[in-house]
């Protein structure tokens, strides 16, 4: 009976200690980034251009850039992310070949971003000769999103229960009517709040965009999408490694972070609202 | 027997290798409630769910043999599947309202069979829940969400949603199983009301349901036809032993 319950205590403080751990961690993190990058943080450090050679002035064009390119990643990650999902979940008949598909998608969640990379450089770089610009690199974090969308798109498209689906049809719908008015417009919240996540993963990724579009300094904004752009998670990485004077633009490092960072949490929590206000509408 | 709305011949059904229904042939009377009774797994919903192939959506099924609806075999292959689950509409064994306000649960089939105009589709609304018999129990919460109903009102909901399609044929699928008793009666009522204008097809689990509501009864087991009669004749001298046995209980 003592054994049983010292088990009991030890067990449950292991457990304990482990999201301890982790929660220290991100504490630790969040409070070093913030509390060095706030300094720098002001009206006219988001919207300004660098200057000095990057040693001075603001990130807006990195700012802008981002936003081009995650514009494009969702402009190509959404309609054939939920497309693929709708098709696989509704149309596809449970055969190996479906089976191998799925498992494909599953395994590329998995490839190593620098990878996407590499193959954006061969398939829009320069095979379909869109150059090193915003459209490549957006295209190439697109794809590098569409497992993921995919999966999650799969799965809110499960949890739609299948007696929607039944008694549509039972009423004479089509299937493509079926799915339109009563499986989708109960999966969108679920495939919404898995694409935003994916989205705002790809708005940080440095490597994907590294030899696609992103540019080390521009004087410029991009003018069009076959234009280089400069983006925060590259101008992060070049400000704390690749920089002259790294000592000196720390701040500017750590104040890239913090916007970065504060982006992706602002993606993520317009994920968690549109999520909670649709279900909302659903509800009533 | 009287008029004839469906004729089922030589139907056989398989779930992949597995022979669900073994050579079914049966005549159903128009306007009239047929019963069909049988034990778990004897293929009574498959065969139900046949009359307007709701099968077609499971992999790896089957049909041979003819069902026969308005002199036109439905699984001819110029057949559309559409056009025979609007004739023929269902209402399932749990009830299954769409997260949509009252007004819409009913008026869904209308507008996805393309109906535009707004009073024709008011006008069917209302009719339908009134030949549902839950018209007053909503008529003062259309715009309420169908999940607000109890479990009888929601399969009423659901019956006056089948019937906005104007279908000629009704198939239900143990639609009180999950009912308490007053919700049950109800819909007893309800479907001796329907009979007037439609064929009622109707999977009971509950002996004393198909004696009491149908016309006729059809007694299923492992997937055959076993015996098919008018119901007073079925429950008071079936001209099998084993039907008999089943319906006085003593398996099943």
């Amino acid at each position: 009976m003592k054994i049983k319950q010292l088990q009991e205590i030890l067990g449950f403080n292991i457990l304990r200690l482990c999201i301890g751990i982790v929660i220290c961690a991100l504490i630790i993190i969040l409070y070093d980034i913030t509390t060095k990058g706030i300094g720098v943080i002001s009206w006219k450090f988001l919207s300004s251009m660098p200057k000095n050679g990057m040693t001075e002035g603001g990130i807006l064009p990195a700012i802008i850039g981002t936003f081009l390119v995650t514009v494009i990643t969702a402009l190509m990650a959404i309609p054939l992310g939920m497309g693929c999902a709708i098709y696989l979940n509704e149309y596809a008949k449970d055969s190996k070949t479906t089976r191998l598909i799925r498992m494909a998608i599953r395994n590329l969640s998995g490839v190593p971003s620098i990878v996407y990379g590499l193959f954006g450089v061969i398939l829009f770089v320069q095979l379909m000769n869109f150059g090193t610009c915003v459209l490549s690199a957006g295209l190439t974090l697109g794809l590098m999103t569409l497992p993921w969308t995919i999966t999650a798109s799969e799965e809110a498209l499960k949890n739609v229960p299948n007696s929607y689906r039944e008694g549509s049809l039972a009423l004479g719908a089509t299937k493509w009517q079926a799915i339109k008015t009563n499986v989708l417009p109960y999966a969108v919240p679920g495939m919404l709040t898995g694409t935003i996540l994916g989205l705002s993963r790809a708005a940080g990724e440095t490597a994907p965009i590294l030899f696609t579009g992103a540019a080390f300094f521009l004087p410029s904004m991009p003018k069009s999408l076959f234009s280089q752009f400069m983006a925060l998670p590259y101008h992060l990485y070049i400000m704390s490694t690749q920089h002259h004077a790294i000592s000196k633009v720390r701040p500017i490092a750590y104040g890239t972070a913090l916007v970065l960072i504060a982006l992706v949490f602002m993606m993520n929590l317009c994920a968690v609202i549109i999520r909670y206000r649709l279900r909302k509408i659903k509800m009533e | 027997m009287e008029d004839i709305k469906i004729r089922v011949g030589d139907f056989n059904f398989y779930y992949g290798k597995m022979h669900v229904l073994k050579n079914v042939s049966i005549d159903i009377a128009a306007n009239k409630v047929t019963g069909i009774i049988g034990p778990s797994g004897c293929g009574k919903s498959t065969f139900l769910r046949s009359i307007n192939r709701m099968n077609d959506t499971i992999l790896g099924s089957k049909a041979e043999g003819r069902i026969i609806l308005d002199n036109k075999n439905i699984y001819d292959e110029d057949v559309d599947v559409v056009e025979i689950r609007r004739k023929v509409g269902m209402v399932f064994q749990k009830s299954n309202p769409f997260p949509k306000t009252i007004f819409d649960n009913v008026a869904y089939g209308l507008r996805i069979n393309g109906v535009k105009d707004k009073y024709y589709i008011h006008e069917r609304v209302e009719k339908s829940l009134k030949d549902a018999a839950i018209w007053d129990e909503v008529k003062d919460r259309l715009t309420k969400n169908a999940f607000e109903l109890s479990g009888g009102q929601q399969q009423r909901l659901c019956i006056a949603r089948a019937l906005a399609v104007e279908p000629e044929v009704i198939l239900m699928d143990e639609p009180a199983s999950a009912l308490d008793p007053t919700a049950t009666l109800k819909i007893e009522e309800l479907i001796q009301q329907l009979k007037k204008k439609y064929t009622i097809i109707i999977v009971t689990h509950n002996m004393q349901q198909a004696a009491r509501i149908s016309d006729f009864t059809a007694f299923f087991m492992l997937g055959e036809l076993v015996e098919y009669d008018i119901t007073s004749i079925m429950f008071t001298k079936p001209s099998k032993k084993i039907t008999e046995d089943y319906i006085t209980g003593r398996f099943g």
